[in-house]
């Protein structure tokens, strides 16, 4: 039985015209998505609608041609997907434009929102373009590197360094402000991949064993500590637990792909978990996290300014959705601060209810299945481990995004791929997409 | 590698089947218990969506809902505070009392009575207009009940005997529940800590409950009924009448409210102790009865029972478990018996219909916004707790205590009215409860009206229920009959 499942979701048609009645199906939502917001917030049907509509339509059928052209065999499902979550994501923003109009706010998303996705999907066509094969970035892997931590550490620089809401995530530069740590995670999972395909039969190599635990040679942790620091110190010095976790988890993910060492992973969580704890109780910003995170509905905490008002406003948006939610354009995600970037999941929760977020939910899942599955299918190890950790980093970040909104983990600054306003994060999860599409492509063609 | 990417796959699995749990938590088992947090103002935003239903009485609005052009969408509008004892209040920040609250299905339009409305939205996407409810209440009574009441603080109960009907409800103090509906928040908060603050309990509807009340010699109406029904006793019954009593098993004395013996005999019948509401007979009564067949009775009355109306009312409490000495001081309405006004109306209504107690209604009928009838209320009956004798035994007692006895400032010329006071005490020195039970006309009777003065009407210990109780009943019972 699940031998033949597996062969049912093995032999998805590796077929561009699957892709493009799956991509129509897609359009089709978003232009329902678009409507049901235009009629039930304003009673009728207003040329914005192809504002919002076109841009994201034209541009997924013209990634569709560039596939077509540059990357035939590349996999059918992922560009659809992602194309539903983005139109979702502009529909949602939209909604709340058109709340924040009602409301005499000026600070509007909806528009840049479609700009970004323009150039983001620019981008993505661009990797594919450009890029020729799976093996080229391999030639980079060092400058990578180099880029992937620069970007990492930049928000902590002078002059340029810009602190939003208690934590340090962004560049300012000429009045564009930015979020490196987005383009970051990509520079690093290359160099992570590439540094770890030349090293991993060290790494590897056992030490001596202790309690029938194999110890790795104490040389072979120097990486393992180096990243740890790093990490700690964009917790400490950016008040970020979300970007700290997000690259510490993706780097373990990484390390065990290519060793199959578990102990790098247990040792590695639990300097994480020490690190974070320590921090967790003396960083004042970090400790009033945590603090609403544990108790959000005390009033002390709700009352607080940084406390946890906004957390308790996003889980009531949570339960008004219920089963079946308010429907678009229904309910008043409004009430919630930052609806519309960090709190993007409370509001689509809110409208689209329970039955909505796990479709999302269902839609991200497929999206980093297909994406492990190339990685699974891939007979070239750079490439392997370059999938794993760029669907592994998209997973996530979805689950320390959405777990923070869900109050499972603390709250952090982290954005939800595709969906939540913000040009840094449809950038870079766009370029991912570029990336992975690109590798899937030659996932089947080389012999396994 | 793959033997680790399918691990990773499970990891990744796991993530998101957190998530999944975690929504469905928020959004299905915890959502009830989050709708409820007072910080969460959808619940509030659901409500405004709908047009609330009014509360009607005689066909004139008490509460209704006008439109407004502000978030709200309508504004409830409050027509007197002389109902807000039976309205309640319907605030955006301090939830509902009253109507407001009970009856809030038919008027928010939740009620299955609107199915049709409802299956109508559900295609057309208009929200169902609330429903209307008309009140059993009479605008005349009621407005006499209040002005009779004045600035003493209490309640009345006005109840048509034959179907049960309220025909007025009081609480004084009342309140004017448009403070407390004002979409202003701020406001609203502050309005209803002013009338937590304030004296006298403006909040609490006296007529059925949030406090019970000690009755004095109105219960001295169930320990006769008792009597009667044992079968016994009659109305000419001769009890012993000391000057003074040890209760039973204590040193304690207890004298009448004279001091002296009562009516000057040494014996006196059942129902000049009721005309003249003498304590000792009354103790002596209870204690050779015994205090179960006085619970008995009182559980008949509805004792024990949260009637609805649908407001639910307090349940009166006599008392378990007592000694000799305690059923002694529980015949004449004291140690821990407690009671609503709507519970001394409902015996004294049940008397007054030759012994059937009806169960008390406030809706009359329900309306759709189209005006259409919903539902029409019909009387019901709650049972018979005494026989027809009884029920003639114990208003032969009671025209005897209007005319001639303690109770006559109960009186109404032109016609025979039946009653009893009660002066009850509350702690050494705190001030009386006074009370009047009566119904008119006596052998025909259209109301039952019981009157309740908290506080000792402002006059300590010195003051009675004929004194202060009685003339707030008879005015009522003036404008019952249209006089």
């Amino acid at each position: 039985m699940t031998e033949r499942i597996s062969k049912i979701v093995r032999v998805v048609p590796r077929n561009r015209n699957t892709e493009l009645v799956l991509l129509l199906f897609a359009i089709g939502l978003n232009a329902f998505e678009l409507l049901q917001v235009e009629l039930s917030t304003l009673q009728k049907m207003t040329p914005d609608f192809w504002l919002y509509f076109g841009p994201l339509a034209l541009s997924a059928l013209a990634l569709h041609l560039v596939l077509r052209l540059r990357a035939r065999e590349a996999d059918p499902l992922i560009l659809p997907i992602v194309v539903t979550l983005n139109g979702l994501g502009i529909a949602e923003i939209y909604r709340l434009d058109i709340a924040a109009i009602a409301n005499k706010q000026t600070e509007l998303f909806a528009e840049k929102q479609v700009t970004w996705t323009v150039v983001a999907m620019a981008l993505a066509a661009a990797v594919i373009m450009y890029v020729p094969n799976h093996l080229f970035l391999r030639r980079y892997v060092y400058i990578s590197g180099v880029l992937g931590l620069g970007l990492l550490l930049a928000p902590m620089l002078p002059f340029i360094g810009k602190t939003i809401n208690g934590a340090s995530l962004w560049l300012s530069i000429g009045g564009l402000t930015f979020q490196p740590g987005e383009l970051s995670k990509i520079a690093l999972c290359i160099f992570f991949a590439g540094y770890l395909v030349q090293r991993k039969d060290s790494l590897a190599m056992t030490g001596r064993t202790i309690l029938g635990i194999q110890i790795p040679k104490a040389r072979e942790l120097g990486p393992i500590l180096a990243i740890w620091i790093i990490s700690l110190l964009v917790l400490v010095v950016q008040h970020d637990l979300g970007t700290s976790l997000l690259f510490f988890g993706l780097f373990l993910v990484m390390i065990y792909t290519a060793t199959g060492r578990a102990i790098y992973t247990v040792v590695g969580l639990g300097m994480f978990v020490t690190g974070a704890l320590v921090a967790s109780r003396s960083i004042e910003y970090v400790t009033k996290r945590f603090d609403a995170w544990l108790n959000p509905f005390d009033d002390a905490h709700y009352n607080a300014i940084g406390g946890s008002y906004q957390l308790v406003q996003g889980l009531f948006g949570f339960a008004h959705g219920g089963l079946l939610g308010a429907g678009l354009g229904g309910g008043v995600p409004q009430l919630v601060p930052l609806a519309e970037s960090d709190f993007i999941i409370a509001s689509l929760a809110e409208e689209l209810g329970l039955a909505g977020i796990f479709v999302v939910f269902t839609l991200y899942v497929l999206l980093v299945g297909r994406g492990m599955r190339i990685a699974f299918n891939h007979s070239d190890e750079f490439s392997k481990l370059l999938s794993i950790g760029l669907s592994f980093v998209v997973a996530l970040q979805c689950f320390i995004v959405i777990g923070g909104v869900t109050r499972i983990v603390p709250l952090t600054g982290l954005t939800t791929p595709f969906l939540a306003a913000g040009g840094s994060s449809l950038v870079a999860n766009w370029i991912i997409v570029g990336l992975i599409l690109r590798i899937s492509d030659t996932a089947r063609k080389e012999p396994a | 590698m793959n033997r680790e990417l399918k691990r990773i796959a499970t990891v990744v699995g796991v993530m998101f089947l957190v998530l999944f749990l975690s929504a469905t938590n928020l959004q299905v088992l915890s959502a009830d218990s989050l709708a409820k947090d007072p910080r969460n103002v959808r619940a509030i935003y659901d409500g405004y969506q709908t047009k609330r239903g009014a509360i009607l009485v005689d066909g004139q609005p008490i509460a209704s809902s006008e439109e407004v052009a502000d978030a709200f969408h309508y504004d409830r509008k409050y027509a007197n505070p002389m109902y807000s004892s039976v309205t309640g209040f319907y605030s955006y920040y301090q939830g509902a009392t009253g109507l407001e609250s009970s009856a809030n299905d038919y008027l928010s339009g939740k009620n299955s009575a609107q199915f049709f409305e409802q299956l109508n939205a559900l295609f057309t996407g208009n929200p169902v207009s609330g429903a209307s409810i008309e009140l059993t209440i009479d605008p005349k009574i009621q407005q006499a009940a209040w002005e009779a009441l004045g600035n003493k603080t209490g309640a009345v109960v006005a109840i048509e005997p034959s179907t049960g009907n309220i025909l007025a409800m009081v609480s004084t103090p009342g309140f004017d529940g448009n403070k407390l509906s004002t979409h202003s928040g701020s406001k609203a908060q502050a309005n209803y800590q002013g009338l937590l603050d304030s004296n006298g309990d403006p909040l609490i509807n006296k007529a059925i409950g949030g406090s019970l009340y000690t009755p004095g010699s109105v219960f001295k109406l169930v320990v006769a009924a008792a009597a009667l029904e044992s079968g016994e006793y009659t109305v000419d019954s001769m009890l012993p009448n000391p000057s003074s009593y040890t209760l039973p098993g204590t040193n304690t004395q207890i004298h009448n409210s004279g001091g002296s013996k009562c009516g000057g005999k040494s014996t006196v019948s059942l129902l000049d102790a009721i005309r003249l509401s003498c304590n000792i007979p009354m103790a002596e009564l209870g204690v050779s009865l015994g205090q179960g067949k006085i619970r008995a009775m009182a559980n008949a009355f509805g004792f024990g029972k949260s009637f609805k109306l649908p407001t639910v009312a307090t349940a009166s409490v006599y008392p378990e478990n007592m000694d000799d000495a305690q059923t002694a001081l529980s015949s004449f309405g004291q140690f821990d018996v407690r009671v609503t006004p709507l519970q001394m109306a409902l015996i004294t209504a049940a008397i007054a219909n030759g012994g059937k107690e009806m169960n008390p209604q406030l809706i009359e009928n329900v309306q759709s916004s189209n005006l259409a009838l919903l539902s029409q209320t019909t009387p019901s009956e709650f049972g018979t707790p005494i026989k027809k004798s009884t029920a003639d035994g114990l208003k032969k007692m009671m025209i005897a205590a209007v005319k001639n006895g303690v109770s006559t400032n109960g009186a109404v010329a032109g016609t025979v009215v039946a009653g009893k006071t009660g002066t009850a005490q509350n702690g050494a020195k705190a001030p009386y409860t006074l009370w009047f039970a009566g119904f008119a006309p006596a052998d025909a009777p259209k109301v039952a009206v019981v009157v309740m003065v908290a506080d000792g009407g402002g006059m300590g210990q010195s003051g009675s229920g004929n004194i202060l109780a009685a003339p707030i009943a008879r005015k009522v019972i003036k404008a019952v009959l249209g006089k």
